[in-house]
């Protein structure tokens, strides 16, 4: 009998069959990668293969690589396997990778989310045999009010900082909640004023034809006068620095699933928090595996013991991806993720 | 309920203090009478009677989320918040009515009286009327501990902006023990209180910290030494026939130490003393541990009375005779001082604290080192004729501390936080060696960098050898240099041992595990200053 379609391995998932692998952390000869998170494209391949949507974000951020692009639903012959990307509705360009091998199918979910954006290519899900499932947010405490609610709220808090004469200050990762934000903010209330790696990562993706709105980066002459009235996006990094108290008088706000943790919000020290991510929430994750079919779940990035005992008991079969290989620095579930944006 | 919410959202959506006092100050302003002497009662610890418990809420929240038991328990830990945790798993509510704070605490109050199936219905239409914050503030007030970022203190500062009276005065108002049953908004607050005037403290003068020899401070005359005592410091006042004991947080304290009130008998009224509130034993001090387990209580029983009696040990007179002191020199109003209490009987409860001899500054230095045998942290310094100050203004007043004990320990369990610190691995306990094993001896929860706890944390996660319930047993691979202000010896604790304040003086990444210290460390430790 063969093995299994996909391992896991000091270097990531690995396919024997195609002798690839997927999203891997340490340097392998051929990898293929769901996204453009730092924690998902890292430096080092021999070959990269993504989808067409997330090249151009890998290409800006790793430089000189050797990379191709497939079309989501397009297959590969790869070896003994035939691989495709699949929308995961993470962020534009973001995959799931679909693994066949002798007719028996792996799909690993990368990072995803169910609810449409009006950005990214929304999630479809993949029948399979087995599904590595991220559980960044795999708790019953995490629920997501709809995109719609949340955008009402924050475009409320920015009028409302305007109308008082103070700037609004909006921490969010530079690649895909960034650009999320900008489609759901009121550009009617103000200026939309960006950092350098917000506004760096929206020229890629414009330049490969989405429609965010417009947009003035912040420079060293920026003044409070400038900015009055103005929303400013940055990443959480940048929040309580030098750089942020240019603006003279202001607010400062916070978006990322784990805002929905009154000890977290906390934390940040930022005036709000918005419940917003790009991941799953604990419905979304049930959803999502129920649609695959799969009776084999494998849990991999964030609170895998306790989802995976869950899913256990509810019949699945389901396993937790061993953490000295699914663990992952960038992504460990609570430690103050925002501060690498990755898992928000 | 929902202006509650609304205050409570707007008080947790800021960090500034001020904007917090100006939500709380507004809803003073308009919310109805009730409702704002609940909110008093419940920032100043007041709260209505446990209608469940814990286990209950847990149980039926679980069961009306549909969700196993044990996976409401792994929730608990990683929200930090047990109230957090349940009106986050709960399922939204199906009607949504705004009733007042003080309907939804008559409801709990009722429940509390009701049979255990009734009082199960009332709690689950509780949560079926409420939204996620409310139900949130609903379970707070069940499960207690009503520390929402809003001390009693910026209360009364708040009320104090939207009655326009004054905050010492709201202050004594607040003290005693009023419930919202037997008392009302009006008469607490509104209405005038003369004896209010009497309590007014005067602002405290506070000390800066010496950390270089007292050298450069001149002339060894100019200076008066005393011992820094490890109490809490109290300004006592004796005013219209009552006594008042504020601490250095203008808190007021005088209902935890009723013993202190015989001080009418022995001083005369118009009479403000400074001091610091120490258990005393008849001779000397008491370590602070015998003084802590009066804090925090509003009552104090017999037995603890007996056990561990305050008194205050003064070293200035602020007011005399009715008579303001503060800008005599300090000689002048020592003087006074000692004049006022030689009299005094040894079983008074206030006593001058002792100035120290010294004709140089080697002679003071020496008589520093002595400071733990007569359970001083160390010296005051304070020049002779400087006026009593308000704050924190240097060069009148220094405190010359002795350095804290340390050792260098291994951490061998963690634990996550709570509130701000839930989700980082904050509290750790750490071990010395007892020949090739190592025995835990004390916790600590601070002394690091947020950087350092965002490290460790991910260290824990992945290092973690055994889970007990929330605790974590990780690698013993990371040495602490753990410091502390007293040793002393306890059955209690595996160790022998107990330690006053341990925590975190400095990650040893330099030092192997082999190299920590040992429980005969330890004990010389405590032969040595226990």
């Amino acid at each position: 009998m063969a093995g299994p379609v996909l391992t896991f391995t000091d270097r990531g998932i690995y396919c024997p069959a195609a002798d690839v692998h997927i999203d891997p952390w340490r340097p392998v000869p051929r990898a293929l990668i769901t996204h453009g998170h730092a924690d998902h494209a890292r430096p080092g391949h021999g070959a990269y293969l993504a989808t067409h949507a997330a090249l151009p974000v890998i290409r800006h951020r790793l430089g000189d690589i050797s990379a191709e692009g497939l079309a989501y639903g397009e297959r590969r012959v790869i070896g003994g396997a035939t691989v495709s990307f699949h929308p995961a509705g993470h962020l534009p360009g973001a995959a799931q990778i679909r693994v066949e091998v002798a007719g028996e199918v792996w799909v690993v979910s990368g990072d995803y989310k169910l609810e449409e954006d009006g950005l990214s290519d929304p999630f479809e899900p993949q029948r399979c045999h087995s599904f590595i499932t991220e559980c960044t947010f795999g708790l019953p405490v995490f629920r997501w009010a709809p995109q719609a609610t949340v955008a009402a709220d924050l475009n409320a808090w920015w009028a409302a900082n305007a109308a008082q004469g103070r700037v609004t200050i909006l921490g969010a990762y530079s690649l895909g909640k960034a650009q999320r934000l900008l489609r759901m903010l009121d550009p009617g209330i103000g200026p939309i004023l960006t950092h350098g790696a917000v506004e760096a990562t929206n020229a890629v993706l414009r330049a490969q034809g989405l429609d965010l709105p417009d947009t003035r980066p912040v420079t060293p002459d920026t003044r409070p006068r400038d900015s009055a009235g103005a929303l400013v996006l940055a990443p959480p990094a940048a929040l309580g620095t030098a750089w942020a108290r240019r603006f003279g008088p202001s607010a400062t706000g916070f978006a990322s699933g784990w805002m929905r943790l009154r000890g977290v919000r906390r934390r940040r020290s930022a005036d709000r928090g918005f419940v917003l991510s790009d991941h799953a929430d604990w419905d979304g994750l049930h959803r999502a595996i129920r649609e695959t079919g799969a009776e084999n779940i494998y849990a991999t990035h964030g609170y895998t013991d306790i989802f995976a005992r869950w899913l256990n008991e509810a019949g699945y079969n389901a396993r937790v991806v061993p953490t000295e290989f699914g663990g992952d620095e960038a992504e460990d579930s609570a430690t103050a993720p925002a501060d690498t944006g990755d898992a928000t | 309920m929902k202006a509650f919410a609304a205050l409570f959202s707007s008080i947790d959506q800021t960090t500034k203090t001020s904007a917090k006092t100006a939500a709380l100050a507004e809803y003073f302003k308009t919310a109805p009478d009730p409702d704002k002497l609940w909110t008093i009662a419940l920032f100043s610890g007041r709260r209505p009677r446990r209608a469940v418990t814990t286990t209950q809420l847990r149980e039926w929240a679980a069961e009306r989320a549909g969700l196993p038991l044990w996976l409401v328990e792994e929730c608990y830990p990683i929200v930090g918040d047990l109230a957090e945790t349940l009106a986050l798993l709960l399922p939204p509510p199906t009607q949504q009515e705004d009733r007042s704070l003080t309907f939804w605490i008559n409801h709990l109050r009722e429940m509390s009286r009701a049979e255990p199936e009734a009082r199960k219905t009332a709690l689950l239409s509780a949560w079926d009327r409420l939204g996620t914050t409310e139900r949130f503030l609903f379970n707070k007030l069940i499960t207690g501990g009503f520390r929402i970022g809003i001390s009693q203190k910026l209360m009364t500062r708040a009320l104090a902006q939207a009655t326009g009276q004054d905050e010492a005065v709201l202050a004594h108002k607040l003290m005693g023990a009023w419930t919202p049953d037997d008392t009302s908004f009006h008469a607490l607050i509104e209405a005038d209180d003369p004896a209010a005037d009497d309590s007014r403290p005067y602002p405290f003068c506070l000390a800066h910290a010496l950390d270089t020899p007292p050298d450069a401070l001149g002339a060894t005359e100019a200076w008066q030494a005393e011992w820094k005592w490890d109490g809490i410091r109290g300004q006592m006042i004796l005013r219209g026939g009552a006594l008042h004991l504020w601490s250095r947080g203008e808190d007021l304290m005088t209902d935890r130490f009723p013993e202190l009130a015989r001080a009418l008998d022995f001083l005369p009224q118009g009479c403000v003393l400074d001091g610091e509130v120490v258990a005393w034993d008849g001779t000397q001090p008491m370590p602070f541990n015998a003084l802590q387990a009066r804090l925090g209580r509003k009552t104090v029983p017999k037995k603890l009375l007996r056990e561990a009696p305050v008194i205050l040990l003064a070293y200035d007179l602020l007011e005399a005779g009715g008579t303001d002191l503060r800008a005599l020199p300090l000689q002048d109003r020592r003087a006074r001082l000692e004049a006022l209490l030689q009299a005094l009987p040894p079983d008074a409860p206030v006593r001058a604290s002792p100035c120290l001899g010294f004709d140089s500054w080697a002679a003071l230095a020496d008589i520093r080192t002595r400071a733990r045998d007569t359970r001083a942290e160390g010296l005051m310094l304070k020049r002779r004729d400087s006026p009593y100050l308000a704050g924190r203004r240097k060069g009148d007043w220094w405190k010359w501390k002795l350095d804290p004990l340390s050792v260098d320990a291994v951490m061998i369990y963690a634990q996550q936080g709570h509130g701000r610190r839930a989700n980082l691995f904050t509290d750790f306990t750490f071990a010395v060696w007892s020949g090739n094993d190592l025995v835990p001896f004390a916790k600590a929860y601070s002394g690091l960098t947020d950087a350092e706890f965002d490290e460790i944390t991910r260290w824990v996660r992945k290092n973690t050898l055994q889970r007990f319930g929330p605790v974590r047993h990780v690698r013993p691979e990371h040495v602490f240099e753990i410091a502390f202000e007293g040793i002393h010896a306890s059955p209690r604790h595996k160790s022998g041992i107990a330690l006053r304040f341990p925590r975190m003086a400095r990650w040893r990444r330099d030092k192997p595990v082999q190299e920590a210290n040992s429980l005969d460390d330890l004990r010389a430790l405590l032969a040595e200053h226990g």
